[in-house]
């Protein structure tokens, strides 16, 4: 066991580079134990890089890795303490599933009768206890990654990595294996990093998230902070839907956008300083209901895209507002009697409006 | 919507702590087999080059004369006439080759032809026997007692034409692979946007078959120009007094004992199989990213009238190829060209001539299994330490480049080369030479490349993880290698295996400079026979060849079956 809860995993100021190209820039971060972490970002952030400097398997050009107390830095993968699964499944196609999922027993000196157990059991655990004759080729996708993850955990590892394990599947699959590897974390508690560029699945599995661009981590914290208060407008853009507006604070509270002034939190950004306020579309109140409030702007309805339980209205509003996103549902959609053309108010609740400086 | 937002720019910190990741027992073995391959290699294939660059530059005594001997040379009209029959020969087969192969593969991959399997199978012949058959066969057919020899309105079969037809027949087989290959990986979304786009079939012919084949194309007429530039067997037997640079070689050498011009001549036939190397090594690099994952593979439609057509041209192909090995297996059995023309056994009676008789035979099938076993091993070790040792890339590398030389250098001047280096009284190989050893040696480092290349192939359809997930297991390396990449590749290693036994049964080049009287091979008793005037003899050896490689062929694909079926079960979905 490690010795602390705290932190199963530290990553002290770890950087990758390959030649010229900086792939993880001076990290740092800290992994409990029994956490479901997310490594989330577009493609080129770094997060599978990082993924592999863990396993050993690309080693950083600089940086500490400590694991269960032990630094592990200059260890060889083969001496780490890890199981992993990848895209691409890497079942060895000429071994069947129980011979796949029992190839790291077979080197622990373990009783033939003791493996077919323990085998039978993880098939179980992932859901397929009927397969095991079958090769990985007569498998579909789905159940070849949970053979995968039955054969990573089979070792028993401290440290369970997952590499976009459910990118090659299809969406329906991926909702399914999404809520049972999730399930599976809970049961087992082993600590699991998974890694993806896609943020639904981020959202829904993890305990914490660790939102990555260009090398570097842009905000660590649970799914909701994320979301709600993304810590910069790279988060903001990256996760869910946001509106982006331009403005400039003229006093405390207060900003200029275009001819409209917004009251918004404005913290200690200097009078003067160029802004990005972001919202979200479902932040935006809409109404029929002319009446001038704080933050109620009139803005046009350009088209609206219906969306099953929800409608996503385009809307352009005045002067620097640009064209903004915002949902209804469909019930409401049917009470304003909203159609193209149609004139709203729109209400931007100071509490949901964030407020970034511009790097100039 | 969303608004571009500018990163501050980053700044460094560098932190002190160097990463040094230790080596796992795996690693060192791994770097230990690459240290040893890489030496193993590089003795047998750039000393033994670096020793023919040094004698070329020697006078007879041994002492250094700079670049006197060239001089020499070029100063020989005899000689020189050499370079552009050579040239000119090996160009004018390859245009011929081209034309005709690239037609035949068109009919075999692109139509509905029927019979396509046997017109497969029959081009393919040419494989299993020594380039001298098809030599031999040419003299039955148009030779001075020949039975067709006034079709040649009295020009001469011995010279460029003999040459250039024997040439196209043995050739012929290792065009059509490449083509076929080439014109196999199309890619019908293309043909269908074409043709949706109303194209005529010449124009889609033109603007996507072509291109689509261009880099097969190239590459088929560099393999072809270099195949006929270095091979002397044919031009030996069939030449007459045309001289091409691979003969001058022999003759050189073998003749006069004019090592140092030998080398010289070598070194100018190195030229023209280095530049063909090259060009083609720089074709390849362009084709890697032609054929995309999501290509869907071409379904061919019958056009009567083409399908027709080309059925027709493919008949008479296989009819020439098929009256080349039936005249030469006709002429073996018959007792006394032309005058008694009745059958018998007497030319197979090989103890009675002068060629090394069946022993030979036998030779050559001993060397022809060494080479498959302990080649293929061999080769399948290397391009796995190529493809899969962890870290140290340039070592890989090197591995890599040493293994790639081989297809570079022709077998001629790689067994004069031999001669140089394991003649040379200070090398403790020394031993190794007139064995049977050296002629297994130089005939896998001869075909070394090709078999790397097929390994690679093999090797690099595995997922690169394996490796990866079986570390996490704690997996040792050797576990892995026996348990999954062997049974995967055992396909391609019988492949090699069998590639490597044919070419050691059919080869003359490398090892006619290195056999000994009592490691004499059924190729070169072929060569030496034919040379002594007994022609009928030497198509009978030849027809021993053809025989005993078909045989091994089927060996091979019944093999081949039978693990299919034991070993690769998965592979059926």
């Amino acid at each position: 066991m490690p010795e602390s809860k705290q932190n199963f995993l530290r990553i002290e100021n770890l950087t990758k580079h390959f030649g010229e190209f900086v792939a993880v820039q001076d990290l740092s971060l800290e992994i409990n134990d029994s956490e479901f972490i997310c490594f989330l970002g577009p493609s080129g952030c770094g997060k599978t890089t990082l993924l592999r400097a863990i396993a050993g398997l690309d080693p950083q050009s600089s940086g500490r890795i400590i694991q269960a107390g032990k630094d592990i830095s200059n260890l060889p993968p083969a001496e780490r303490d890890f199981g992993i699964v990848f895209q691409s499944y890497a079942l060895f196609p000429n071994l069947t599933v129980f011979q796949n999922v029992a190839y790291g027993l077979e080197n622990q000196k373990i009783p033939k009768m003791e493996i077919r157990e323990q085998v039978n059991d993880l098939l179980e655990l992932v859901g397929m206890p009927e397969q095991t004759g079958k090769y990985p080729a007569q498998l579909s996708g789905g159940q070849q990654q949970r053979v995968a993850l039955a054969r990573a955990l089979a070792t028993s590892p401290g440290l369970l990595l997952l590499d976009e394990p459910l990118s090659a599947l299809d969406a329906r699959v991926r909702a399914t294996l999404r809520h049972e590897i999730r399930s599976l974390h809970e049961r087992l508690g082993v600590t699991t990093i998974l890694v993806t560029h896609d943020q639904e699945e981020a959202l829904s599995m993890a305990d914490r998230i660790v939102v990555m661009n260009e090398g570097r981590i842009e905000q660590v914290g649970t799914p909701e902070e994320i979301y709600s208060t993304p810590a910069s407008p790279f988060v903001a853009d990256f996760i869910g839907v946001m509106n982006f507006l331009q403005g400039e604070v003229t006093t405390s509270g207060k900003v200029l956008i275009g001819e409209n002034t917004l009251d918004c939190k404005t913290a200690n950004i200097s009078v003067g300083s160029k802004v990005q306020i972001t919202v979200r579309p479902e932040d935006i109140l809409c109404s029929v209901d002319s009446k001038k409030t704080a933050n109620s702007f009139p803005v046009k309805v350009e088209s609206l895209e219906f969306l099953g339980s929800f409608c996503r209205l385009i809307l352009s509003g005045q002067d620097g507002f640009g064209k903004l996103i915002t949902d209804l549902s469909t019930q409401q959609v049917h009470e304003l009697n909203v159609s193209p053309e149609t004139t709203l108010t729109a209400v931007f609740p100071e509490l949901n409006l964030r407020v970034f400086q511009e790097n100039s | 919507m969303s608004v571009a937002v500018s990163i501050p720019s980053i700044t460094a910190n560098k932190v002190a702590s160097s990463v040094r990741i230790q080596l796992s027992r795996d690693d060192y073995a791994l770097r230990i087999g690459l240290l040893t391959l890489i030496c193993f290699l590089s003795i047998l294939v750039i000393l033994p080059l670096y020793s023919l660059l040094s004698k070329s530059l020697e006078d007879m005594d041994g002492n250094f004369v700079g670049l006197q001997n060239f001089h020499e040379y070029f100063q020989t009209p005899a000689l020189l006439i050499s370079i552009t029959n050579s040239l000119s020969v090996a160009f004018f087969t390859a245009l011929i080759v081209l034309v005709l192969a690239f037609i035949y593969a068109y009919a075999l991959t692109r139509t509905k032809m029927p019979f396509r399997l046997f017109f497969r199978g029959v081009a393919l012949i040419p494989i299993l026997a020594p380039s001298l058959l098809a030599a031999i066969s040419l003299i039955y057919w148009f030779g001075n007692q020949g039975v067709l020899k006034s079709w040649l309105f009295g020009a001469s079969i011995y010279g460029p034409i003999g040459v250039i037809m024997a040439s196209c027949f043995w050739v012929f087989p290792h065009a059509l692979m490449i083509l076929i290959t080439a014109l196999s990986t199309a890619d019908a979304r293309l043909y269908e946007a074409a043709e949706a786009l109303r194209t005529p079939k010449w124009r889609i012919f033109w603007t996507v078959t072509l291109p689509g084949a261009k880099y097969g194309i190239l590459s088929t007429g560099f393999v072809v120009f270099t195949l006929v530039i270095t091979d002397f067997g044919v031009p030996k037997v069939i030449g007459g007094n045309f001289n091409v640079l691979a003969t001058d070689v022999y003759k050189q050498v073998v003749g006069q004992q004019n090592f140092e011009m030998g080398a010289v001549v070598s070194l100018v036939l190195l030229l023209p199989a280095v530049a063909a190397f090259i060009a083609d090594r720089w074709v390849q690099r362009k084709q890697i990213a032609l054929l995309s994952a999501r290509a869907v593979p071409f379904q061919p439609k019958s056009e009567p009238l083409r399908d027709w057509l080309l059925f027709g041209f493919c008949t008479i192909i296989a009819f020439i190829f098929l009256a080349m090995l039936g005249m030469a297996a006709y002429a073996s059995f018959v007792t006394f060209w032309p005058y008694n023309l009745t059958l018998s056994l007497n030319n197979y009676d090989f103890d009675l001539m002068d060629g090394g008789g069946w022993e030979a035979y036998y030779n050559s099938i001993r060397m022809a299994i060494y080479c498959a076993v302990f080649g293929s091993g061999l080769i399948f070790f290397g391009s796995y330490l190529v493809e899969k040792a962890r870290g140290i890339m340039w070592l890989r590398n090197i591995l890599h480049m040493v293994a790639m030389m081989p297809l570079a250098v022709p077998g001629l001047v790689l067994g004069i080369a031999y001669i140089f280096f394991f003649n040379h009284p200070d090398n403790p190989l020394g031993f190794l030479y007139g064995t049977m050893g050296i002629l297994v040696i130089s005939t896998i480092v001869h075909f070394y490349t090709v078999s790397h290349l097929t390994c690679l192939t093999a090797l690099k359809q595995l997922d690169p993880e394996f490796e990866t997930v079986s570390l996490s297991l704690k997996t040792p390396v050797w576990r892995t290698f026996g348990k999954v990449t062997l049974p995967v590749c055992l396909p391609a290693l019988l492949d090699v295996a069998s590639y490597l036994f044919l070419n050691a049964m059919t080869t003359v080049s490398a090892v006619v400079f290195l056999y000994s009287p009592e490691t004499m091979l059924a190729s070169i008793a072929v060569l030496n026979m034919d040379d002594a005037g007994d022609i009928a003899p030497a198509a009978a050896m030849a027809l021993m060849i053809v025989y005993t490689s078909a045989i091994f062929r089927l060996l091979h694909a019944l093999l081949s079956r039978y693990l299919k079926r034991r070993t690769q079960v998965w592979r059926d979905r």
